[in-house]
């Protein structure tokens, strides 16, 4: 019955990208198209005192530059800028006010016929500001971090530390062996390929179809809804193809308020490209100080467990993940203690960047439980099972799946972890010390409530519909799998619509939550699908499924077959035929009951090889291992993409990426892509994924978890840890760029 | 509610446009452009072929690669205007007739890509690195392609890709 | 970007006298730099000249056996024509190890001498630089210098020369060909570019009404020992943090001839006579080259942030000149260091 489920199958838009016909938000046309160029601030915090923007006004072609001075009234709650990913605080509007809050904060959009014309003018606009001083320093601020209490009350119970557990500090204190450190991250950005931007297109009568970068069309809508105070039906927001997201855009960024205010202010459409500079300020992974404490018997038991962290956000909203969670989650240990602490610096608020709070806090973990691996002269991967949990140590409750054991053993085969050398230094290739590290990942598997609508059509096709979107994850493949295997059809004939606010409702794509929620939304729509087909089917002269229950019957292969007698069937051509019905439409909701009964996780475990010039400190990661149990896989070919893309991404996290604020500036001084650096096809070798078998036969009816993020988790660290392992050396602080091997 | 500032008549004119001929993919383009308007600027937003990508504007991402008279370079770097009379073969350009270039099945058959946005700059990459013909090995391949971004991290699969494009060609 | 007008040279003289007529013109030839920096509103030219169809792009052996390169010559020509492969080999090498193939298919060879410095401040006009506005001040003295110099700097500037062209060019004694009102003179490599003392907006000494016609390299190309090591923060298309351009000439153990160049360390390609000629004659041992490493960094200063080149630069030089004596050079593609 499942014939495309689980199999490795090309993405069914690769022909639109790889031809060029996938158009992206900044690449839809419309007549009298205006194009919107952004002034940004030059200071960190103060106020406005002056725009002179006559200069600007004066260059042929510029039709008008917008400010807070003369934008249109705007919404003057923050409820009205709260977005369904918001975090608790004061919203930044933008060219709301003469506020200055963040280097770069957007202060004016010049609005030309062409867009050189936009960006000439908007070179010409000058600002005069009041300015304070200001702080952006997280080392400088953090004995002013605030604590965040454990709570029940969300979001704090949620992203909020979780409650300790025994006496962490005792028992660290008795502990035989003990290992104490203080690992960083720097602030990170997503930088997606594509820029940000907004093509607003003007459809008169006070309509709006706004194209948009964003990983939540519906999500948008009801931010510009809200902040412009338009009704739903008036605003249509697209986005059929995203050029990356990895969370920069779970929240609606200003390129779109700004296209908005202008289209609205000269009843024309409009489009707003932001530029890769222009990108650093919305948001980032944030800076985070972390210390652990960890306690163990000689024999590898932990005794204890303490992380505090300290994430930094902006002075007017705080956002913070459960950084410091992980640790007491993962591993058997019977005191723990979280402290969490937030900085507020004079920058925009720090935001989700891919698998936020575990690719930093297991960071952190991970690294430490190395180094208390050494000081137990223990093997890494053995000290990680003599600690394995089969409870989530946090809320002491199963998990619905768990096959982490497996990843370690299927991971450190491929690797041949078994052939290390367990001294530091011991191990070289001519002029490169060798390191092997390991490390492991977690992440949670979310579902979110979702709906999705189904049109099949008396031909055998069908159209499958929801309002979510595809960042690149591979969401149209996998819903086209799913679609086909639960309507019995052959995958080219369905055929997907995301990316549209007006398609039945979907939250944002993020927290690796779309692929199960919307695999069993479909399946559900599927089931009220193929009840339509039998009510058909029954009303036919002397049909075979007549005494046929509404769960003794399957479709396969453009059939309605009864599942206790295969011989006995209708096609879906026949029975709608004789229904005299062209076409069936359902559109069900699917929520994902959860009594909280069960632990939803999905695992990893990462092997690395890092090869060292002894002499020049150049370190290659050489090879990587990545064995992850994320549940039913829908697609292997897409899915192991999307561990490897991880992957990558971890290698930046542990060498490359840094994003350098001057102080006094209270400016990013390397925004772009030459000086933020990610890695490129040279520093990228030898990638293996493994998925191990994983079944879950309670999560969801598919069994499935989701990918986007669990790839990235640990990846760093066991880099981190391969290099101390080549070197001797233990760099605590991210990237591990060569000259801090020499300190 | 529609509003445009009165402003007395511009005095800073915007610049004068000259007239040229680009060969896009083989048919001629006359187009009149400034000359700050770049090759990339023209070709997306003059012409309507946005399938070439703008990733950062500076050089620093390959989203832009074309190919000029047969050979890659970055289009925003490049003044439209310098181009005069020179044949552009862009990602549209590749397919003949409705088959795919054999770069571009490779990129499906390897999932070369996630997003799709690096993807068209990518591909119009390999096929001037095949064109060159110094890219031997697979270390060689991951060299010659270091100056095309892809931040969903599809190396591996870019490279594969390529490898299967060369083995053909 | 500024509005600026645009013009076609239609020969040298041409390019000379329209140059001449605007003092606010530039030349453009691949544009991979100027541009950029147009769009960052650090240059601001009034009208860009273009040179880019002019006829010197040929690449041709000269009268005393040494190779005249035309400015124009496309960096990937450069780097693979047979005769930079095989007498040059450590100009391709350094000119592979720069930027990325579709910059280098758009660079020529006289724009990649004029290339400017990668400092943040250099390139954000939000913030005080002397390059860029003489006289605002220096933030990368007290500020983020990780990549800045640590030879040569003064109190007005610690930026870098980006190039890794130049640094082979330095080491192999080119010549730079250049013509102006006055006629064509010929600038030693060594005095192409300047130190910043207190004059940073001068990269060169190239007057802003010349332009460079070619570059010559002399006879000695150095086709056995040589190499081009470069080192960054990843492993390709990143601006060097340290790099060095190694020649020898060998008589069995002993160093007859020597030339070692620094890139990433200075506001020029460093080179430093009283290193190389300490070389000469030695036996080409480690020890030996150590004793050149440290001659070379003798006035090293760090700052903040970059200290680490010094002992980086150190050793880089000492590998380099050991791939140079084994005539084991280091591979662009490979990237493990030999």
């Amino acid at each position: 019955m499942q014939k495309y489920i689980g199999t490795p199958t090309s993405r069914i838009d690769g022909r639109a990208k790889v031809t060029g016909e996938a158009k992206y938000a900044a690449e839809f046309n419309a007549p009298g198209l205006v194009h919107g160029s952004v002034v940004t601030s030059s200071i960190a915090k103060g106020r406005i005192v002056r725009i002179d923007a006559s200069d600007a006004l004066r260059v042929a072609g510029v039709i008008d530059v917008l400010s807070h001075e003369n934008r249109l009234p705007m919404a003057s709650t923050d409820s009205a800028y709260k977005d369904e990913t918001a975090p608790k605080g004061s919203p930044f509007r933008p060219l709301y006010e003469d506020r200055i809050m963040f280097s770069g904060q957007p202060i004016a959009l010049v609005v030309a016929e062409e867009p050189e014309i936009a960006r000439f003018a908007a070179s010409l606009v000058r600002v005069e500001y009041d300015e304070e001083a200001h702080v952006t320093d997280v080392f400088r601020r953090r004995d002013e971090a605030v604590s965040l209490e454990p709570s029940t009350k969300p979001p704090e119970s949620i992203f909020g530390p979780p409650k300790p557990r025994g006496s962490a500090e005792k028992a660290f204190a008795s502990a035989e062996v003990r290992h104490a450190g203080e690992y960083y991250v720097p602030i990170e950005h997503h930088n997606p390929m594509e820029l940000y931007a907004s093509t607003v297109v003007w459809e008169g009568d006070g309509k709006l179809t706004i194209y948009d970068k964003t990983q939540g069309v519906q999500n948008v809508q009801r931010y510009v809804c809200g902040v412009f105070d338009m009704k739903p039906d008036d605003v249509r927001v697209m986005s059929a193809y995203m050029g990356g997201g990895f969370g920069s855009g779970l929240r609606p960024q200003y390129e779109v308020v700004l296209a908005v205010l202008a289209a609205q202010a000269l009843e024309r459409s409009v489009r707003v490209v932001l530029t890769r500079q222009q990108m650093y300020v919305l948001g980032y992974r944030p800076a985070m100080i972390q210390r652990i404490e960890l306690g163990a018997r000689p024999g590898g038991t932990l005794e204890a467990i303490t992380h505090e962290a300290i994430t930094v956000t902006s002075q007017y909203e705080d956002f913070y993940r459960q950084e410091s969670g992980w640790s007491g989650l993962l591993y058997t240990c019977a005191n723990a203690k979280y402290v969490h602490k937030l900085v507020r610096l004079d920058l925009p608020t720090s935001c989700d960047m891919r698998c936020p709070s575990a690719a930093t806090g297991v960071y952190a973990l991970e690294c430490a439980m190395d180094e208390l691996a050494v000081a137990l002269k223990l093997d890494p991967l053995e000290l990680r099972l003599r600690c394995y949990s089969d409870r989530d140590q946090n809320t002491n409750r199963p998990y619905s799946s768990k096959s982490l054991r497996a990843c370690y053993h299927q991971g450190a085969e491929a690797f041949g972890w078994d052939k290390r050398s367990p001294e530091p230094r011991s191990m070289r290739d001519g002029n490169e010390l060798v390191g092997w590290g390991m490390a492991t990942g977690i992440w949670e598997a979310l579902q979110v409530p979702i709906a999705v609508r189904i049109v099949l059509s008396a031909n055998g096709h069908a159209e499958v519909s929801c309002a979510t979107s595809d960042i690149g994850t591979g969401t149209y493949t996998i819903m086209a799998q799913v679609a086909a295997d639960m309507l019995g059809l052959p995958m080219e004939n369905i055929t997907i619509k995301l990316g549209d606010s007006t398609l039945p409702q979907s939250p944002v794509e993020g927290g690796s939550w779309i692929a199960a929620s919307v695999s069993n939304g479909i399946a559900t729509t599927a089931d009220a699908i193929r009840g339509e087909l039998l009510r058909l089917a029954k009303q036919m002269p002397n049909s075979p499924l007549a005494d046929a229950g509404p769960d003794e019957v399957a479709l396969a292969d453009g059939k309605l077959v009864s599942t206790p007698d295969a011989s006995r069937a209708v096609s879906i051509v026949d029975a709608m035929r004789h229904g005299a019905v062209d076409r069936i439409e359902q559109e069900k909701s699917t929520t994902f009951a959860d009594d909280g009964s069960k632990g939803h996780n999905t695992h990893s475990a990462v092997f690395t090889e890092v090869k060292v010039d002894e002499q020049l400190g150049v370190i290659r990661v050489t090879r990587v291992v990545n064995a992850v149990a994320a549940g039913r896989i829908l697609n292997i070919k897409t899915a192991r993409s999307q561990i490897m893309g991880s992957v990558v991404w971890g290698i930046g996290m542990a060498l490359h990426e840094e994003t350098l604020l001057d102080h006094t500036f209270g400016r990013v001084m390397n925004a772009n892509i030459a000086e933020y650096q990610v890695p490129v096809n040279a520093d990228v070798h030898d990638i293996k994924v493994i998925f191990v078998d994983e079944p879950d036969a309670t999560i969801n009816r598919l069994g499935i978890k989701g990918l986007g993020e669990i790839g990235i988790v640990g990846v760093a660290a066991a880099v981190a840890n391969a290099i101390y392992h080549a070197t001797g050396k233990r760099v605590r602080d991210l990237p591990i760029t060569l000259d801090k091997l020499q300190r | 509610m529609a509003r445009a500032r009165t402003v007395a008549r511009p005095t800073i004119p915007a610049p004068e446009k000259t007239s040229i001929v680009l060969v896009v993919n083989g048919a001629e383009r006359p187009l009149k452009v400034a000359p700050w308007t770049t090759l990339l600027d023209a070709l997306r937003d003059y012409l309507d072929l946005t399938g070439t990508k703008k990733g950062c504007d500076h050089g620093q991402c390959g989203a832009c690669t074309v190919l000029v008279d047969g050979r890659r370079i970055n289009s925003c770097l490049t003044l439209a205007v310098t181009k005069d009379g020179a044949h552009v073969t862009t990602i549209e350009g590749l397919a003949k007739d409705g088959t795919l270039h054999p770069l571009q099945q490779a990129f499906i058959d390897h999932d070369a890509f996630q997003c799709g946005y690096c993807t068209p700059g990518q591909i119009c990459s390999a096929v001037g690195l095949i064109a060159e013909g110094k890219a031997k090995t697979v270390d060689e391949i991951r060299e010659l392609m270091s100056g095309n971004i892809c931040r969903c991290g599809a190396y591996p699969n870019i490279v594969a890709a390529i490898e299967q494009a060369m083995g053909q060609s | 970007m500024i509005n600026f007008e645009y013009a076609r040279a239609s020969d040298v003289a041409d390019a000379v006298r329209q140059i001449a007529g605007d003092p606010g013109a530039k030349f453009i030839a691949g544009g991979t730099n100027l541009i950029d920096l147009m769009k960052e509103d650090v240059e601001r030219p009034s009208r860009l000249i273009d040179i880019s169809r002019l006829p010197l792009n040929k690449v041709e052996e000269t009268a005393d056996g040494g190779v005249r390169i035309g400015a124009l010559v496309p960096n990937s020509d450069l780097a693979y024509h047979p005769l930079i492969e095989q007498r040059y080999p450590m100009l391709g090498s350094a000119i592979l190890a720069g930027a990325s193939q579709q910059l280098r298919n758009m660079a020529s060879t006289g724009g990649n001498l004029l290339q400017r410095t990668r400092c943040y401040y250099f390139y954000d006009t939000a913030t005080p630089c002397n390059k860029r506005e003489p006289g605002s001040g220096c933030s990368a003295i007290n500020g983020l210098n990780r990549m800045h110099a640590i030879l040569g700097t003064s109190e007005a500037c610690i930026a870098t020369h980006p190039s890794d062209m130049c640094v082979a060019l330095a080491a192999l004694d080119a010549k730079v060909q250049v013509i102006g009102p006055a006629g064509e003179r010929t600038i030693s490599f060594a005095d192409f570019h300047r130190l910043p003392w207190d004059t940073p907006q001068r990269d060169t000494n190239l007057e802003p009404n010349e332009l460079i016609t070619a570059v010559e390299l002399p006879a000695q190309g150095f086709r056995t020992n040589y190499t081009y090591l470069k080192i960054r923060d990843r492993l390709s298309y990143a601006f060097a943090l340290v790099s060095v351009a190694a020649a020898l000439e060998l008589e069995g153990a002993r160093i007859k001839e020597a030339r070692v160049a620094l890139g990433g360390v200075a506001h020029k390609p460093w080179r430093d006579a009283l290193a190389e000629g300490a070389l000469r004659g030695q036996e080409a041992n480690p020890a030996n080259f150590r004793r050149a490493a440290h001659m070379l960094l003798r006035d090293a200063k760090g700052f903040a942030h970059n200290t680490f080149k010094i002992d980086l630069a150190r050793r880089a030089i000492v590998r380099a000149l050991t791939q140079a004596a084994r005539g084991t050079p280091q591979s662009q593609s490979n990237k493990k260091i030999r």
